[in-house]
């Protein structure tokens, strides 16, 4: 497994952390002092194509970082889902955006820049950083009467490659390119409006460019890790997990928690859509094996809340462990498979009743419903969510919930 | 970079003080890097955040937290039974007890660092030079305001929205960035009193 992010909480226990984090902050600070970010008319020539520092160094550093990280997640060294991807909630994020664009031209900071600005003296920055103070304190009292529209178009762990349907290295590429055309233009923009001494500017940007143009590049034409090689890669680690049937949740386990109010259980069906119109666990989600790479943002987004626990399922075992491993090797926590299935949930939970549902005789290759159905009874059965007094399965408990090992509140959390 | 306003040196006396603290701050404060050196130390930090814990940059965050504890320790009750308040410093929730916090905390103390080790510290009003400090003081009290309360809405500022998420391709923080300057240029021309000659 990737050995980035570090899980720094485990690592330095929570004070080492912090120091780390202060560290981290310590580091931004000063480098936003450096750039001249405390200097609101600097900030604002942006708007007026005079200068372009506030461009040069967030586009720098988002291409920077950008290039780094994909790089280091394709040579494995980072695990990207276990990195925070601020989740998409599309409108409130626009409108939000809009108003500090207001914000900004009026006043000239961000918010950031405006505690730097006011540490190191500036009085306009002291006003500005009180007006965030008062703003934000703002936001939270007038929250509950916009509720519905700040949860509002809630898209989850949403990226580029997947709005554009291409690989995070393609779009590398695409916005590094975007990036030094926006650099070049803003040079000459600097020089016709702000009269700037172009020359001036470091030689090596050039250079820069092209490095990581050539990364960029190198990152596009590469193709991104299949599910088979990826679960190469911690098969080491998870494979003895299915030699000892760690992940093998009994149906009298599943049962109970489903009727567990504690936790939030997510069943993921992969069968074929005939098995599942047949029958299926009430809430079981339809997810063919070769769909499961899709729904992995999904579930990454869900398991950063602590009580969630995921089931594979299909009517043996062999294709809910095939998505169990594709689930384990995207670093998806607290994945288990239904033990033996449907058919073995089956011969515990159906009912002989108007011959709707009989058992199937004979030999049948793996992966077969062995359950005849008078007509697709979909989860509009018994079985479907049995009563959990009406049983008492004895079992071995396996289901052990772990909290995720990356952050699970990032962002402005 | 050009300072328009006079430094307002701070405890300076006499006149002949002022004029040697005036020679002082002349004398010591360096010139700021160019953009491109800013861009990729702030890129190299950005990844290296990500690398090592999963997280990017944040401040509007942090600044979140510390206005709830603030709240928590004047009206604990209030902050207990409103929903907003409530998940930052509700109950026995400390609303220290986050990375962002400590960050925020560090970004204001590296600041001053480099502030005071580059001889930039002084108490000084930026201003375009056509309009008054008063003038000044209120557009960026109100500015921060729009700013914070944008900043809540969008779920991050610039820096754990636009930065953060821009670089790990979070196709909301993109939408976010791109809404950002789109108000900014609508508005620049309207309010170019404010900052022009």
């Amino acid at each position: 497994m990737a050995p980035f992010p570090l899980p720094v909480f485990e690592l330095l226990g929570k004070p080492g952390a912090y120091v780390l984090f202060f560290a981290i902050g310590f580091a931004f600070g000063y480098i936003l002092e450096i750039s001249g970010f405390t200097e609101s008319p600097l900030l604002a020539k942006q708007f007026y194509f005079k200068d372009f520092q506030v461009l040069k160094v967030m586009f720098g550093a988002i291409i920077v970082a950008m290039t780094l990280v994909f790089l280091t997640s394709q040579l494995g060294l980072l695990d990207y889902n276990l990195v925070w991807v601020n989740p998409t909630y599309l409108w409130p994020g626009i409108l939000g955006g809009f108003i500090m664009g207001i914000g900004f031209i009026l006043g000239g900071f961000c918010p950031g820049t405006s505690l730097v600005s006011a540490v190191v003296g500036r009085i306009d920055g002291i006003f500005f950083a009180l007006g965030v103070m008062f703003g934000i304190g703002l936001f939270g009292e007038l929250e509950p009467f916009f509720r519905e529209f700040w949860y509002d178009s809630y898209y989850g762990r949403l990226t580029l490659p997947e709005v554009f349907h291409t690989t995070p290295g393609v779009i590398t590429l695409l916005v590094v390119l975007m990036a030094l055309v926006a650099f070049w233009l803003g040079e000459k923009a600097e020089a016709h409006f702000g009269k700037k001494d172009i020359s001036r500017e470091p030689r090596w940007r050039w250079v820069a460019g092209l490095v990581l143009v050539v990364l960029a590049g190198g990152l596009a034409l590469t193709a991104p890790r299949t599910p088979q090689e990826k679960w190469e890669r911690v098969a080491p680690q998870m494979q003895p997990l299915l030699e000892q049937r760690a992940v093998y949740v009994h149906p009298g386990e599943l049962l109970d928690i489903l009727h567990n109010d504690k936790l939030k259980p997510i069943l993921i069906d992969v069968r074929s859509e005939r098995d599942y119109n047949l029958f299926h666990i009430r809430g079981a989600k339809h997810v063919p094996l070769d769909r499961i790479p899709e729904i992995v943002p999904w579930l990454l987004d869900e398991t950063n809340q602590p009580n969630v626990v995921i089931f594979v399922i299909s009517n043996d075992e062999r294709d809910a462990t095939e998505a169990w491993k594709m689930l384990v090797a995207e670093s998806v926590p607290n994945v288990y498979i239904l033990e033996g299935g449907i058919n073995h949930w089956l011969q515990y939970f159906h009912e002989e009743d108007e011959g709707r549902i009989r058992p199937l005789e004979g030999d049948f290759p793996p992966e077969t419903l062995r359950w005849s159905f008078a007509y697709a009874l979909g989860d509009r059965y018994h079985a479907a969510f049995p009563n959990a007094h009406e049983y008492h399965i004895p079992y071995t408990p396996k289901v052990k919930l772990k909290l995720k090992r990356g952050p699970t509140g990032g962002g402005c959390g | 970079m050009t300072v328009h306003d006079v430094p307002q040196v701070q405890a300076a006396p006499g006149v002949r003080e002022r004029e040697e603290a005036r020679e002082a701050v002349k004398q010591e404060a360096r010139p700021y890097v160019s953009g491109y050196v800013g861009g990729l130390l702030l890129g190299l930090l950005l990844f290296l955040a990500f690398f090592l814990t999963g997280n990017g940059l944040g401040a509007s965050g942090g600044l979140n937290r510390i206005i709830a504890w603030v709240l928590d320790t004047f009206a604990p009750h209030y902050v207990d039974t409103h929903p907003y308040w409530a998940v930052y410093a509700g109950g026995r929730t400390n609303p220290w007890d986050s990375w962002v916090v400590f960050v925020t905390l560090g970004l204001m103390v590296g600041g001053f660092f480099s502030g005071w080790r580059h001889g930039r510290l002084r108490w000084v009003t930026n201003k375009g030079p056509r309009i008054s400090t008063r003038l000044r003081w209120v557009m960026a009290f109100l500015g921060g305001t729009l700013m914070g309360y944008g900043a809540r809405m969008a779920r991050g500022c610039t820096s754990g929205q636009a930065l953060s998420g821009g670089a790990v391709q979070s196709a909301g923080s993109w939408a976010f960035m791109m809404a950002l300057f789109a108000g900014a240029y609508l508005l620049a021309y309207f309010v170019r009193d404010l900052w022009n000659d």
